[in-house]
């Protein structure tokens, strides 16, 4: 049998569980484009949870429509307040296509209903194409089964295998389905061993345990139903392999000579000592993606990209360019754009006073409202971070602060914010908070201090404590560091070579954590050693720009940090 | 959503682990003074959890019946309620939920829409302040709170009040609220002063030792299976809890701090480096609660050291290269300062 199809049995098995006991596993996260595997998995759940109120919603629905809320058009009409019950209140499973696109908001709402509605299930199809695309933790951490087919072979997959009859025999046993005190303990085991941190997979995958002893006519939740748990549940959210120190122990190996022995004598006894953890893990280990650890680490950067706080607004409707006004309901966050709602309203009148009878007033209706959007761009700022020390120092600041100038003069056409950090001597100085005034630039920077040692962690960190402001008053900020020398004093102000190295690396490994882009000029005449290692580790480019002028180097800043 | 109020949340009591939330909550509970709790952690640690617990908990409060705001007298009901119901009745108190997706009039209050509509009357619908009066405000995920909001409930929880002036309304009511905030810090920080406001602040992560995880896992899976029969099971110990709760209030202002332990706290906060003195007044009431809960009759150095991380922490300015944290950093200096 084919990778591909044990796969899709495993899809088909994870749909039988989840139909026995939607409630207590919350629901399933799917990650597949749209397309013929999507359909039948679609096909195949509407079949599944035949006589349960399954709805569609979608991540653009209005809170009102979700969750319940005032019917303005029918209490307009009637004068009678009229309600509408949310879709969440009437329905057993919410099916959500495009669940990457829920926003924060809107996922904690269906969150907080998932845990309170206990017999609400969720399933959520991403479609999601990035690896750093996907549903909110908020949610998925919520939804027990865990499917990934966006990398599935079949162009047509064969339709689920749904029965019917054996579905209702095992939801009729499912109560009494016995559990020991050591599923639960092993269950607890394999997720740690997993390094899953929730503890709400382990009691999702009890769940699906116990859904599959049910399906495969069991009293009692056996092995095999914990591998299926273990599959559907814990395999796709483990975040190590499981074992690392173990591993290692293995790899001492005893004196070779010795092993054919030792291996005849204990090979049949460790089947049978081999506790069953083991025999699990070592299933599990079978079943974690294969790209596990490439996805950890794209998963942490696009964490700490993801933390950039809430300055990167980009549309709205409260301030911003105005965008074409649209179609919409009222309430909420809207804003009515009223001369474009009357002037929709305004060809209706003659129609509707002859319709009504009424014609002492302006006819509006619901389709006429129009809501205000608008579009709004964070601004940039941008900070440079300036060596001053040593002997090129007075011709390295000219330039940096010609940058600077000649940044600012188009500053207000390009939203940009400007900052200055000079670093030497035993610390760094902010020159210049972020700014847009020139002339405030210019009478700060007239006379810049230069010559002493090179502090290089200290100006990254003032950098970003500078960033970290400029992020809480809602810019984009980027640091543009200018240098031709390596590290030799340290953070605490002492000369010393080889710390100052080290902290500067360590400060560099925070600035990609925080998720700064930026780029780093080398204004060296030659390339200098360690200044490109530096960028890598800063997560930006390496610009080797030796006799910049003020003006190729903002054109290089500004090349670099355009997006 | 049935089965779930027959039955009640999760017994507060039942809750493995995590003492120094538990312990922050019902500090809170104590002294609602202090001024709210931040607990920040992992995802599927129970802090949603232990607020739902806590609301079950807590003792009923004394309120008219009518009143939107929870009124404890007549005489507190503000002047535009009308009041249909002047009977003094037993409430809950009240828990409110504030959803992140909370437009600005469903939190403060506006203009009623159904009697506007329906009789073209100007009256004021109250908010979820209005409700949350006397009680506990809880913000799931309040690192993704609009900053408009978050500045609004910190004006409110400030000043106790919320006023409301908007489309001809004019409107103030008092707005006492304990806020519990809660957030997972991996989704973005929460702004400095923000954290400030907040009295206590927690840090939880899931629990790393194999048996509490199992536990955890035997109880949550007893009780979804069978709700009614476990929070019948753990109704003695809520009781118990309630009870020393009640009692600890009775006793708070008896309990006594003396100038030693005045001249810890600042000493504390002076070597920390806490900016203002919200830090020491903090930590000072919460050691009096801790003290009134546990039977003492004055604010020892035991109490302080268990509080001063949980009221100390998120007063520190942040060091990005302490990979430490600033617990760390507050038992370290707790350690130098008390000996």
């Amino acid at each position: 049998m084919s990778g591909a199809e044990t796969r899709w049995q495993g899809v088909n098995l994870a749909v039988a569980c989840l139909a026995l006991d939607p409630g207590a596993m919350g629901g399933m996260w799917i990650r597949a484009r749209v397309g013929p595997v999507r359909d039948q998995l679609e096909d195949g759940l509407k079949t599944a949870f035949q006589g349960l109120k399954l709805r569609r919603i979608a991540p653009s629905m209005p809170d009102d429509a979700l969750f319940g809320g005032i019917d303005l058009a029918s209490t307009l009409d009637t004068g009678v307040l009229t309600k509408t019950a949310g879709i969440l209140t009437q329905a057993d499973v919410l099916l959500l296509p495009m669940a990457e696109r829920v926003e924060p908001g809107l996922a904690g709402r269906l969150a907080n209903a998932l845990d309170r509605q206990r017999n609400l299930a969720l399933i959520a199809f991403d479609e999601g194409s990035e690896p750093g695309e996907h549903a909110p933790d908020a949610l998925t951490d919520r939804l027990a089964i865990h499917v990934d087919l966006s990398d599935h072979p079949f162009s047509d997959a064969p339709e689920l295998a749904i029965d019917l009859e054996a579905l209702n025999k095992a939801r009729a046993v499912l109560p009494t389905i016995q559990i020991s005190e050591s599923v639960i303990a092993e269950l607890a085991e394999v997720a740690a061993r997993l390094g899953i941190r929730s503890l709400r997979a382990p009691l999702q995958a009890l769940a699906v345990a116990r859904a599959s002893a049910a399906l495969s006519g069991a009293d009692e939740v056996e092995e095999a139903d914990l591998l299926t748990a273990i599959e559907l549940v814990l395999a796709p959210r483990a975040t190590q392999m499981p074992d690392a120190q173990e591993n290692k122990d293995d790899d001492t190996p005893p004196p070779p000579e010795d092993v054919p022995d030792d291996a005849q004598d204990s090979d049949p006894e460790e089947q049978l000592d081999l506790p069953p953890i083991e025999i699990l893990l070592e299933a599990a280990r079978a079943m974690l993606p294969p790209d596990l650890l490439a996805r950890l680490t794209a998963g942490k950067a696009q964490r700490s990209a993801s933390a950039a706080g809430s300055g990167a607004k980009k549309a709205g409707n409260r301030r911003g360019r105005p965008l074409p006004p649209r179609a919409g309901r009222m309430g909420g966050h809207a804003r009515v754009d009223l001369v474009a709602t009357l002037r929709t309203a305004a060809p209706w009148q003659t129609i509707r006073r002859n319709t009504t009878g009424i014609h002492d007033r302006v006819h509006v209706r619901m389709s006429d409202i129009r809501l205000r959007r608008f579009q709004e761009t964070s601004d940039r700022a941008i900070i440079f971070v300036v060596d001053a020390s040593g002997s090129a120092a007075m011709a390295r600041l000219a330039e940096a602060k010609g940058a600077v100038e000649l940044l600012l003069s188009e500053a207000y056409a390009r939203r940009d914010h400007v900052a200055l950090v000079a670093f030497r001597g035993d610390g760094s100085d902010v020159l210049l908070p972020p700014t847009r005034s020139l002339v405030q630039t210019k009478r700060r920077l007239a006379s810049l201090p230069g010559g002493g040692g090179t502090p290089l962690a200290s100006g990254l960190k003032a950098a970003m404590e500078l960033a970290a402001l400029a992020r809480s008053k809602g810019m984009t900020p980027s640091v543009a560091l200018l240098t031709d020398g390596r590290a030799n004093v340290d953070l605490t102000g002492t000369a010393n070579r080889a710390q100052a190295g080290e902290d500067a690396t360590s400060m560099a490994r925070i600035i990609r954590a925080n998720g700064l882009p930026g780029l780093v000029i080398d204004t060296g005449m030659r390339p200098t050693r360690g200044l490109d290692a530096l960028a890598r580790d800063m997560g930006v480019p390496y610009l080797p720009l030796p006799r910049a002028d003020s003006r190729s180097l903002s054109r290089a800043v500004d090349a670099a940090l355009t997006p | 959503m049935k089965d779930m109020s027959i039955a009640g949340p999760f017994p507060f009591s039942a809750i493995v682990g995590q003492d120094e939330m538990k312990r922050a909550m019902i500090l809170t509970a104590v002294d609602s003074g202090i001024g709210g709790v931040l607990v920040f952690g992992d995802r599927g640690t129970g802090k949603s959890t232990a607020v739902r617990g806590l609301a079950a908990l807590l003792p009923p409060i004394e309120a008219i019946a009518g009143c939107p705001v929870n009124s404890e007298h007549i005489t507190d009901v503000p002047d535009w309620v009308v009041l249909a119901d002047d009977a003094n009745v037993q409430k809950p108190t009240p828990v409110i939920d504030l959803p992140l997706g909370a437009t600005e009039d469903r939190v403060v209050g506006a203009l009623d829409i159904e009697k506007a509509l329906t009789k073209g009357e100007k009256a004021f619908e109250p908010g979820l302040l209005a409700r949350a009066n006397r009680g506990y405000l809880y913000i799931d995920e309040v690192n993704l709170l609009e900053d408009h909001l978050v500045d609004l409930l910190l004006d409110v929880a400030q000043s106790g009040q919320n006023v409301v002036e908007r489309e001809g309304l004019s409107i103030r009511h008092a707005a006492r609220f304990v806020l519990v905030g809660s957030g997972n810090p991996e989704e973005g920080e929460l702004r400095p002063q923000l954290l400030d406001r907040f009295g206590l602040s927690v840090e939880v992560e899931s629990p790393r030792d194999i048996d509490v995880r199992i536990d955890v896992i035997r109880r949550r899976d007893a009780y979804d299976r069978d709700p009614a029969a476990f929070c019948a099971e753990w109704r003695g110990a809520d009781a118990d809890l309630r009870a020393k709760i009640v009692t600890a209030r009775a006793r708070l202002d008896e309990v006594e701090a003396d100038d030693s332990a005045l001249r810890d706290c600042a000493e504390l906060c002076l070597a920390l480096g806490s900016d203002g003195l919200r830090g020491e007044l903090t930590l000072l009431r919460a050691a009096r609660a801790l003290a009134a809960f546990e039977d003492d009759t004055s604010v020892t150095r035991d109490h302080l050291r268990l509080v001063a991380p949980t009221a100390l922490r998120h007063r520190l300015r942040r060091d990005p290269l302490d990979e430490a944290g600033s617990t760390t950093r507050v038992t370290r200096v707790v350690e130098e300062v008390l000996g």
